[in-house]
């Protein structure tokens, strides 16, 4: 159940970028990689548990999912892998190389109420 | 309303104490190695055995991941090797920040190598960088073929998988296609080495010993 870590470190970035802005989050979007999954129900389960009694209480997430890329060797085809079954859809080859995987990233938030708004 | 575009890791701050781990073993020039694999399929006994037949020669130090119990930490310690025991109290895996504390600890200056021998659990371990130089990812035959599809996030990031317990091949205890894991393991990842051992027989145990002595000349 890595997932709560991953929650309590989303609410923390969340968190700090809160207080610079002064606002309350509302909406945030995260994304992760095909090897670094996260499951979005057991997620969205952990992040509100550990969201209760702080500011992110509430708040509706979205997480996007980035496939995993490859380049096929043998005709050049950028595409999407599946990992479990791994063939080109160009050429049907299985020689092909891998790109980095990507990682855990907060990608924006929505506030309200953001500080020139108060004023 | 206002949306702010963020693009922050969300594991930085495991990230930062990864790097003080990175920073503190390159000081003293020690390569260092995150051992990952389900809960039984001999990471322990594979270390002691390690230990035992590279000792004096190479001196390995043990940090050691469990949700409760220093069971395993004793195991090293009987070796002569030193160990630090991290017990989670439930979390499925090590992370960075627990492995600083044990890197204080441990006397890192008078070893050659250091192995951190993760939480039993094949999936999340493999999310969280501790700063070492590789992963190293066991199964045992036992555990069946068809793990590097079926978790295929460990196998992508290990620069080595060591398929134990390759003994209970022999009595026909088990059916497993080591050829089959070869294929798909190097179909995520075609730079991985992977050594067949019995870590109770020593078979097979040299080539991964070759491996391991390399890495330290690849570091001085």
């Amino acid at each position: 159940m890595h997932e709560a870590t991953v929650a309590q470190s989303l609410i923390e970035a969340i968190l700090r970028e809160a207080e610079k802005r002064r606002g309350r989050p509302v909406r945030a979007k995260m994304s992760c990689g095909e090897l670094n999954k996260i499951n979005d129900e057991v997620f969205t389960f952990a992040f509100e548990a550990v969201a209760k009694g702080t500011l992110c209480d509430g708040m509706t997430l979205r997480i996007e999912h980035k496939p995993l890329q490859a380049r096929c060797r043998t005709c050049g085809e950028m595409f999407a892998v599946d990992v479990s079954n791994t063939r080109c859809p160009g050429c049907e080859g299985g020689d092909f190389e891998l790109l980095p995987d990507a990682p855990l990233v907060l990608e924006e938030i929505e506030f309200e109420g953001a500080e020139d708004g108060e004023g | 309303m206002e949306k702010v575009d963020v693009g922050r890791k969300i594991l930085s701050a495991n990230e930062t104490y990864a790097l003080k781990n990175r920073q503190l073993l390159d000081r003293y020039g020690k390569p260092c190695f995150n051992l990952i694999s389900s809960p039984g399929s001999g990471k322990t006994t594979l270390l002691v055995r390690t230990i035992t037949d590279l000792m004096p020669t190479l001196r390995i130090g043990v940090i050691e991941g469990d949700l409760q119990t220093d069971i395993d930490a004793e195991r090293i310690r009987a070796t002569k090797a030193p160990a630090i025991q991290i017990n989670t109290d439930g979390a499925c895996h090590l992370s960075a920040s627990q492995v600083n504390r044990a890197l204080e600890k441990l006397p890192v200056e008078s070893l050659d190598i250091v192995v951190i021998e993760n939480v039993g659990n094949l999936v999340c371990p493999s999310a969280f960088e501790l700063g070492e130089d590789g992963k190293i990812v066991v199964l045992s035959v036992a555990e069946g073929d068809d793990k590097p599809v079926k978790y295929p996030g460990i196998f992508a990031k290990s620069k080595v998988l060591l398929v134990n317990k390759i003994d209970m091949l022999k009595g026909g205890f088990v059916e497993f296609d080591l050829d089959r894991v070869r294929s798909d393991a190097r179909k995520l990842n075609e730079a991985i080495e992977i050594f067949p051992v019995s870590a109770r027989t020593g078979e097979g145990m040299q080539n991964w010993y070759d491996w391991l002595t390399r890495q330290l000349r690849r570091r001085s």
